[in-house]
């Protein structure tokens, strides 16, 4: 029960931290709306009607540009993360709290376990915005992508503060965790896009697979990361 | 003589190196001038005796170097970081030439240079993007314990991204990509094989020796270094 205790004490301190910093959330926030924004002016969406073409092929053009927003939110919904991510672990490094938290007498995997969580509900907190902003700006989003992104926000949290406590350590860190996340999220994007444009479970099954897997690998060489010895 | 056989006794990188220039020798000539030319795709197919062997090398670095990284995280072994870092390095040099040459091969037969379509394609490219990134971790944090760790963590987590891209990419499926090898053995002819098999084995002679080499070079730097401070030249 102590483990639950420590992670619970741990992802209690990120979010009261969150919650009088006002920091994190905020900049997720505008951040998604931003790159929504954004990408209307990349993308054509919307559903205007091409004049001279027959009702079959403005039905093709629907369908494409639906299957570009999902793709589009996918994009912005990756990118918020790493934002949140990148600043994950930055309290812990500015003040040295990571040395403490190290030489602590607990499992050192809950502080991986605790900041994921953490920034989990971050994320959580985001796509309640994000969700109906991107219904309201482009398309409706069905039950299908709703679970798609569920799952999705636990491997990205897993492997994203995983990745993230690996960046810190180096001189480089924002530079660094794009690179180090991207190339791992690939497979939750194929997933994620699939679910949602796709509309098969199996797709939702390969995220509950991609999230058991990493998170066991992550939580099992959390330890390997933070520790210098 | 005997003086020859000790030294090779003492270091095996000359041996290696002459197997490699042999090896790689031999599969040229095998690959110009003993191999049929293929019916359908002319001479441009004799592109598969370098893209093939060198892609499953690629393959087998990375492995390598998971392997090492595994290695220096269970047994604590002290070389292993290093030569899990070289053989990673050297997956990198080989995955280029794979997508070098896979995208000749791929101009000259499907008419273009890159095919998001192709399972195989795209798989390579995560884990060549992957195992880049491998590198920027590596240097962007202070040699040490940690940065052995850290190195090894990532270079493991390639290892199940391979299988779960594999997956991943398989449920969005398309099958362009020949088959040349499939459960009822090569499809190809036994001297296309044979001709397969040496190129192969000539790149992995010749990964085997990059290696040695990268190795002996990086220790090499190591004790010059230690050497430096204890003498107390340079800084």
């Amino acid at each position: 029960m102590t483990y639950v205790a420590d992670v619970a004490a741990l992802a209690r301190k990120d979010l009261l931290l969150e919650l009088r910093a006002k920091e994190t959330l905020p900049a997720m926030l505008l951040f998604v709306l931003s790159a929504l924004t954004i990408m209307h002016f990349a993308v054509p969406t919307g559903g205007e009607n091409v004049p001279g073409l027959g009702a079959e092929a403005q039905a093709a053009i629907r369908e494409r540009e639906e299957i570009a927003s999902l793709g589009l939110l996918w994009v912005a919904l990756v990118f918020t993360a790493l934002l949140g991510l990148t600043r994950a672990f930055v309290p812990e490094r500015e003040q040295r709290v990571m040395d403490a938290l190290v030489l602590a007498p607990s499992d050192r995997s809950a502080i991986w376990l605790a900041k994921a969580i953490a920034v989990f509900a971050f994320l959580g907190a985001v796509e309640l915005v994000a969700l109906p902003a991107f219904s309201l700006f482009f398309e409706p989003v069905d039950a299908m992508t709703v679970a798609a992104i569920l799952l999705a926000n636990v491997g990205i949290c897993t492997v994203g503060t995983l990745t993230g406590a690996m960046a810190v350590a180096g001189r480089a860190r924002e530079l660094i965790l794009p690179l180090l996340f991207l190339p791992l999220v690939i497979p939750v994007v194929v997933g994620g896009i699939g679910a949602s444009v796709g509309g098969s479970p199996r797709y939702l099954l390969f995220l509950v697979l991609y999230d058991a897997l990493f998170g066991l690998l992550a939580w099992a060489s959390f330890d390997y990361v933070v520790a210098e010895r | 003589m005997l003086g020859v056989r000790a030294a090779l006794a003492r270091n095996r990188m000359p041996a290696l190196a002459g197997a490699a220039i042999v090896l790689v020798g031999l599969s040229i000539a095998l690959i110009f001038f003993y191999a049929p030319t293929d019916a359908d795709q002319g001479i441009s197919q004799r592109i598969f005796y370098f893209h093939v062997p060198i892609a499953l090398t690629a393959y087998a670095c990375f492995g390598w170097g998971a392997w090492k990284a595994l290695r220096h995280l269970w047994k604590g072994d002290p070389n292993a970081d290093l030569e899990s870092y070289v053989a990673i390095h050297q997956g990198i040099i080989f995955g280029s030439l794979t997508l070098l040459t896979g995208s000749i091969w791929a101009k000259i037969s499907w008419g273009v240079w890159w095919d998001w379509g192709d399972n195989q394609l795209v798989l390579f490219l995560i884990l060549f993007l992957f195992y880049s990134a491998y590198f920027m971790l590596r240097y962007s944090v202070d040699p040490g314990p940690q940065r052995a760790n850290m190195s090894a963590v990532y270079a493991l987590f390639g290892v199940v991204l391979i299988p779960v891209s594999f997956l991943a990419i398989r449920l969005a499926e398309s099958l362009i990509h020949p088959t040349v090898f499939t459960s009822q053995g090569p499809q190809m002819e036994d001297s296309q094989f044979f001709t397969f098999c040496v190129a192969w084995v000539a790149m992995l002679t010749l990964f085997a020796t990059l290696y040695q080499v990268e190795l002996a070079g990086k220790r090499l730097d190591a004790r010059l270094r230690e050497l430096r401070e204890l003498v107390g030249v340079g800084r």
